[in-house]
């Protein structure tokens, strides 16, 4: 081939590639303007301090599903944390304990899993023994979803913590324990702080796995033990009726949520950004 | 304190407890497994586990449950959505390594990456009110009355034009999957050594030649990761299908016309199930679904580190 066709082809290809660019950035632009536009819309006094009207009613708000969304979100990254930091510091701190190698395995493949089946796991082991459905199987569902990437994120940036930090606690005469605690753990407080709000990102966006499980609830309730709404479910329900004012409602809160992820993986990017 | 409270028993306490939590979720994650089996038993046990997952028939109200056409769909949406996908997924991350300025590379790689934090019922919200209205009356409709004039052959193909159905349901989940495959590319694009493109510029060859003959084979390991990634996420995924893709369970299906993933099913039927058999046939798909997860997972793997051993660059 000779360089003029070789050129014209270069140029063709590098045309080629902006263009599959576009086709990926500019759906994003229409979601993005739209989640603003038709949500800003649906913010008032009334979203937010309001339940929801019968069904066909124009009016009305989410306070049930947004106080329902820190209530199960909340309960869910405690259980995730502390299963999640556990296994993390398992993982970095006793590389040699023989449970590591099927502990790994299970954060690799729960990694791997769909979120709805995460859902059909809750409704199994606590909505079944509970006999109802209720805020808190929506909360173990979502953090199942929230496990592997805070173990993942823990081991990571435990392992990036250099071993004279532990050597020179050591050396000092500290207790194991005490060295991971008081010298690990707070050197490594930025980027276990980013594990736990990019899985609170995740667990916050997801509704397949509350679905059967939160399960839902027009009504205001802080007990977990009571079935829940959630912004997620929330935006499902509304979105599928017939209802012009639910629809509208479903933006606004589709611009609640989206917010809320994105203060929260804001949050994670900082203290990714603070550890260095 | 005393000193031995504060050593021995300090050490052994700590190590006690994180040794128990990560246990615990070993122990956790075999129960899953357990109580998954035993709740799909009883659906597999009245159809024979291949007698379910070939079982052309999905009907609550006789109580026959066979998987085939959830399977199919779930396949048929996962595969084209893929399709779709991965090209705009390799350019993107061909263009913020390769081509884009520098002031541009943050900014596109980050907007690229937000499509993965916006939540599926989002994509599903926003597919259901912006890009079904349209794509129904200038997409489906046009080609539907051309075909019915000049190829009535192809119209069981091609189905109802309803907006709702098997493309409108692929079109979001290729636009859900584009930052898994991407992002994943990016890494493996930006890990190629310089000397890697400098030595195929002093041959003398274009930009092109060098992404094409030098990068990308060089990377090829790391962008295949992220396209299984992405299938993995195309396989699971929920909301935005169950609200775009119509919920039919019957065969044969057809492009523009309703149909189902195993997904889809499960998060439409699970709350309605009123008999065990129900229930549990939904179950079994849950079941099936983890399956395939698994076995995209494994092969992926297994693929990766063949990839890399023949590569055996550096």
């Amino acid at each position: 081939m000779n360089l003029g066709r070789r050129r014209f082809r270069d140029r063709v290809m590098a045309a080629l590639v902006v263009l599959g660019t576009l086709v990926v950035l500019v759906p994003l632009f229409f979601i993005l303007f739209y989640v603003f536009a038709e949500g800003l819309g649906a913010l008032n006094w009334a979203f937010f301090t309001q339940g929801p009207r019968p069904p066909g009613e124009a009016g009305g708000g989410m306070l049930p599903a947004i106080v329902g969304t820190f209530v199960v979100d909340l309960i869910a990254l405690v259980l995730a944390a502390v299963l999640g930091l556990a296994a993390g510091i398992l993982l970095a701190e006793y590389p040699e304990h023989p449970l590591n190698p099927p502990l790994r395995l299970v954060a690799d493949v729960m990694a791997g899993l769909p979120a709805i089946l995460m859902g059909l796991v809750a409704f199994v082991l606590v909505v079944k023994p509970l006999g109802h459905f209720s805020g808190l199987s929506g909360s173990v569902a979502l953090a199942l979803i929230m496990i592997p990437i805070i173990v993942r994120a823990t081991e990571g940036v435990l392992k990036l913590i250099p071993w004279e930090l532990r050597e020179a606690g050591l050396a000092l005469g500290l207790p194991r324990w005490r060295v991971v605690l008081s010298l690990v753990l707070p050197a490594a407080r930025g980027g276990i702080l980013t594990g736990l709000m990019l899985a609170l990102a995740r667990g916050a966006g997801e509704a397949a796995p509350l679905l059967f499980t939160a399960f839902g609830n027009p009504y205001l309730t802080t007990n977990p033990l009571e079935p829940m709404d959630t912004l997620p479910l929330k935006i499902f329900v509304y979105a599928v009726s017939p209802y012009e004012d639910w629809h509208r409602q479903a933006w606004g809160a589709a611009l609640l949520l989206a917010l809320l992820i994105m203060a929260a993986s804001y949050l994670a990017r900082r203290y990714a950004g603070g550890r260095r | 304190m005393p000193r031995w409270i504060y050593r021995r028993l300090g050490d052994r306490l700590f190590a006690g407890v994180v040794v128990a939590l990560g246990l615990g979720l070993v122990l956790l994650a075999l129960l899953i497994a357990y109580e998954l089996y035993s709740g799909a038993a009883p659906a597999l046990g009245r159809f024979g586990f291949f007698g379910f997952l070939l079982g052309r028939e999905w009907d609550a109200v006789r109580g026959v449950f066979g998987a085939w056409p959830a399977l199919l769909g779930t396949l048929i949406t996962s595969a084209l959505a893929l399709v779709l996908a991965f090209f705009p997924a390799l350019a993107a991350a061909i263009y913020v390594v390769e081509l884009a300025p520098a002031w541009l590379k943050e900014p596109v790689a980050y907007l690229v990456d937000l499509l993965a934090a916006l939540p599926s019922v989002v994509y599903g919200l926003w597919g259901l009110f912006v890009l079904v209205p349209p794509l129904r009356a200038h997409v489906e409709s046009p080609l539907y009355l051309w075909a019915a004039a000049h190829a009535p052959g192809v119209l069981p193909l091609l189905g109802p034009p309803t907006g709702i159905g098997l493309f409108s349901a692929t079109l979001v989940l290729a636009l859900m999957i584009v930052p898994y495959a991407s992002s994943l590319a990016r890494d493996a694009l930006a890990l190629v050594p310089r000397e890697q493109r400098e030595a195929m510029y002093a041959l003398g060859a274009t930009r092109w030649e060098v992404i094409r003959g030098a990068v990308i084979p060089y990377a090829r390991a790391g962008i295949f990761s992220g396209v299984v990634l992405a299938l993995a996420r195309a396989l699971g995924e929920t909301m935005a299908v169950t609200m775009l893709i119509g919920n039919s369970v019957e065969l044969p299906y057809s492009l523009f016309g309703p149909a189902a993933t195993m997904a889809s099913l499960i998060a439409n039927e699970f709350t309605e199930a009123s008999d065990d058999l129900h229930l549990s046939a939904l179950v079994a798909v849950g079941l099936l679904l983890l399956l395939i997860a698994l076995l995209t997972n494994l092969v992926a793997t297994w693929i990766l580190n063949r990839m890399q051993l023949e590569g055996g660059r550096r």
